[in-house]
């Protein structure tokens, strides 16, 4: 799959492995519930990547972050804002300097606002341009609020 | 008034190219419906039964004289010669069309103007009291805070995709003029017992299909801290405000199902965290402040001797002066209301004519300067009492004189089953008839302050549920039926109305109206005991008993 990360477009090494399949990619990201159940084997993982649902408690994993080089933010549907909030806080607040990738329904008219709250890298959707996603990051030169980028 | 400076109108000509950008795109079929939905809303575009609606920000309800030119011109060019004010303060076109909407934006970006957020599930267009900086029970004027939490709401990122909408108000005076109890957040401007000035900040008002008086969650708020704790209750609502039922994501419901006490502890230890962050400096208020300086009044206003002169002996001008203006803080000026209630006109709408007109009258008298108000009116804030007679007669010929401001006839009304596609039943036609009914003005002023509102569904945009009498319209297997509520109220006395009884149709609700009003004047214990007053005191039987007698 193609990826925009840190405003290049770059082949995806990360894969999201579901909770009933064994980690056989090199570059693996997990469930919460998977990490919180297999904490200790997992912690062992070379290249781990954690993946936040919009209803996860931030706080929950906040002490967790540096066992992740990834944190991939779903989102299930592009209205649910929750995941704004998420990399905002997982940025400002935790403090994580991995990358915080935007996966599943966001949509290009979303980049400008994700790249403001600190997300990193962009899964693209199969029918989107990666140029014209690039693009939208800049859709304004101004702002009125601190970004975290 | 704020004038932007060059970021302001950057961004506001970025987002005329990023909103082109994005309607072409969904012309072309590259953009789904479901997203450019959400995309279209966030620039106040509806699709309604006719053709598209598009609803302009009306900063706190403050427009130039240009500005309401502009508004003329594409009331004109874009749209059938005609706008509508809302109660927040905005501006709607009913007619214009998908592909030149962003044509629109680009006129209105040449004015200063936008839509952005002015509909969809993010922060909206910040409202205050119409007569704010002019109004003689005001603490302090509330509209640099509504400009700076303007900029902070304008595409904040982390806000633009919460569970529902979210609408903030500020008013700085003793009588609320802004429905700020029902509000997302409603900021008052208060003095603590030190003597300093800060908010008190209500949260979880909201009117709509679960009207919702707002509670106070922080008694005083100090001035700088303001972003930082709207900040704080943005970010608790969009991580836990509900986004599994639309009619349960507002965060009047968050408040409700978990209490006051446990939002107000989440709020704080968020703010806690952030609050020396985000501070407001003492330099950035007096800027803010500085945009809005009072404008250069004339002392000598006080010495004309027409005004006195002409109330003596023009009674139609001193019944106008009496329900349509009302006391400045500066002696020799009084605001004056511009009624959009003619009995004729659907309420608050304006011609392109009457807009123009009204530009020009705002030029003349009133420092160019136009404020739209919550009931659908507009004012002309700052006009000399010399200069009073000689503005109702260029109104009187504009239809924009009626001497009905807070009065029966000053109905607030949505657009109903005429334009909207949400509506179950009309209300523009209601309000006709009723206006029919009291054709009397001697009658109308008799009845003293009342406040009817019709909404023709119950998402509830012409705020019924706050009306003294309130008015819903519903639908029943298909035909239109009225739901009536009594003694609601949207001021300091913030009150949601109780109802009277049964639905009732369409031939019968005039009547129904007509039967309350006489009810209220044989119960009235003198003839200054308001409608409100009358319904708190004898209670809804009465008024029941009149309107479902069975003889």
């Amino acid at each position: 799959m193609q990826l925009i990360n840190d405003k290049q477009v770059v082949q995806d090494d990360w894969s999201f492995i579901s909770d009933d399949a064994p980690l056989n990619a090199d570059y693996n990201i997990v469930s919460v519930a998977r990490w919180q159940q297999h904490r200790n084997e997992l912690s062992q993982t070379k290249n781990l990547g954690l993946r936040l649902e919009p209803d996860v408690m931030i706080e929950d994993i906040a002490d967790d972050l540096s066992h992740f080089q990834l944190i991939q933010l779903f989102f299930p549907v592009f209205t649910d804002g929750r995941a704004f909030t998420h990399a905002r806080l997982l940025r400002s607040r935790y403090g994580f300097t991995g990358d915080i990738r935007a996966s599943g329904d966001f949509m290009r008219d979303q980049v400008f606002y994700l790249n403001r709250v600190g997300v990193s890298s962009f899964e693209l959707n199969d029918q989107e341009n990666a140029l014209q996603v690039m693009q939208s990051m800049h859709d304004f030169s101004v702002d009125y609020q601190e970004s975290v980028a | 008034m704020y004038q932007y400076n060059d970021k302001d109108q950057t961004l506001i000509n970025e987002r005329v190219t990023q909103f082109r950008d994005q309607t072409e795109r969904f012309l072309k079929g590259e953009i789904p419906d479901d997203k450019f939905r959400a995309l279209r809303l966030m620039n106040g575009l509806y699709v309604q039964t006719h053709a598209p609606l598009l609803r302009v920000a009306g900063p706190y309800g403050l427009l130039s004289s240009k500005q309401v030119r502009k508004l003329a011109s594409i009331a004109r060019d874009y749209d059938k010669g005609f706008c509508h004010f809302t109660t927040r303060q905005n501006i709607q076109f009913n007619w214009p069309a998908l592909e030149r909407v962003p044509d629109i934006l680009e006129e209105l970006a040449s004015v200063q103007m936008h839509a952005i957020q002015t509909s969809g599930n993010c922060l909206r267009n910040t409202t205050s009291d119409q007569l704010a900086g002019v109004a003689i029970d005001e603490l302090e004027d509330p509209r640099p805070y509504c400009e700076i939490i303007r900029q902070w709401t304008i595409l904040h990122p982390e806000f633009a995709y919460l569970p529902r909408k979210f609408k903030i108000a500020v008013s700085g005076a003793t009588l609320d003029r802004a429905a700020t109890q029902f509000h997302d957040i409603g900021l008052h401007l208060v003095k603590n017992e030190q003597g300093e000035v800060g908010f008190k900040v209500f949260v979880g008002g909201g009117l709509g299909r679960t009207p919702v008086i707002g509670q106070v969650i922080k008694p005083f708020l100090e001035k700088q801290h303001l972003l930082s704790y709207l900040e704080a209750i943005l970010r608790i609502y969009n991580l836990y405000g509900r986004r599994d039922n639309k009619y349960k994501a507002r965060v009047k419901i968050l408040v409700r199902e978990a209490g006051l006490a446990k939002i107000t502890q989440k709020v704080e230890a968020e703010w806690s965290l952030i609050k020396d962050q985000l501070e407001l400096s003492a330099e950035r208020i007096s800027g803010m402040q500085l945009q809005f300086t009072p404008p250069e009044y004339l002392a000598e206003a006080t010495q004309d001797t027409s005004y006195a002169d002409n109330l003596v002996n023009h009674p139609d001008f001193a019944t106008w002066v009496k329900h349509n203006t009302a006391e400045h803080k500066i002696a020799g000026y009084r605001a004056a209301y511009i009624s959009l209630k003619a009995p004729d006109n659907p309420p608050g709408d304006c011609s392109d004519s009457q807009l123009d007109a009204i530009a020009d009258l705002a030029d003349q008298y009133s420092f160019s300067m136009v404020r739209v108000t919550h009931r659908q009116n507009l004012v002309l804030a700052d006009v000399k009492q010399g200069d009073l007679f000689s503005l109702w007669q260029k109104l009187l010929p504009l239809k924009l004189a009626t001497p009905n401001i807070g009065k029966a006839t000053d109905i607030i009304c949505c657009p109903g089953l005429d334009y909207c596609s949400l509506a179950n039943a009309g209300s523009i036609g209601v309000a006709k008839e009723i206006n029919e009914t009291l054709d009397s003005m001697d009658y109308v002023h008799d009845l003293g302050d009342l406040k009817i509102n019709i909404s023709g569904c119950m998402n509830g945009c012409a705020h019924q549920s706050v009306g003294h009498i309130g008015i819903l319209g519903v639908d029943k297997k298909g035909v239109e039926w009225y739901q009536v509520t009594l003694g609601g109220s949207s001021e300091n006395d913030a009150a949601i109305g109780e109802r009277l009884g049964p639905a009732v149709s369409k031939e019968n609700i005039t009547p129904v109206i007509k039967t309350l009003l006489e009810v209220y004047v044989e119960q009235r214990a003198h003839e200054d005991e308001s409608f409100l007053a009358t319904f708190r005191r004898v209670g809804v039987n009465p008024f029941k008993e009149k309107v479902y007698a069975t003889d």
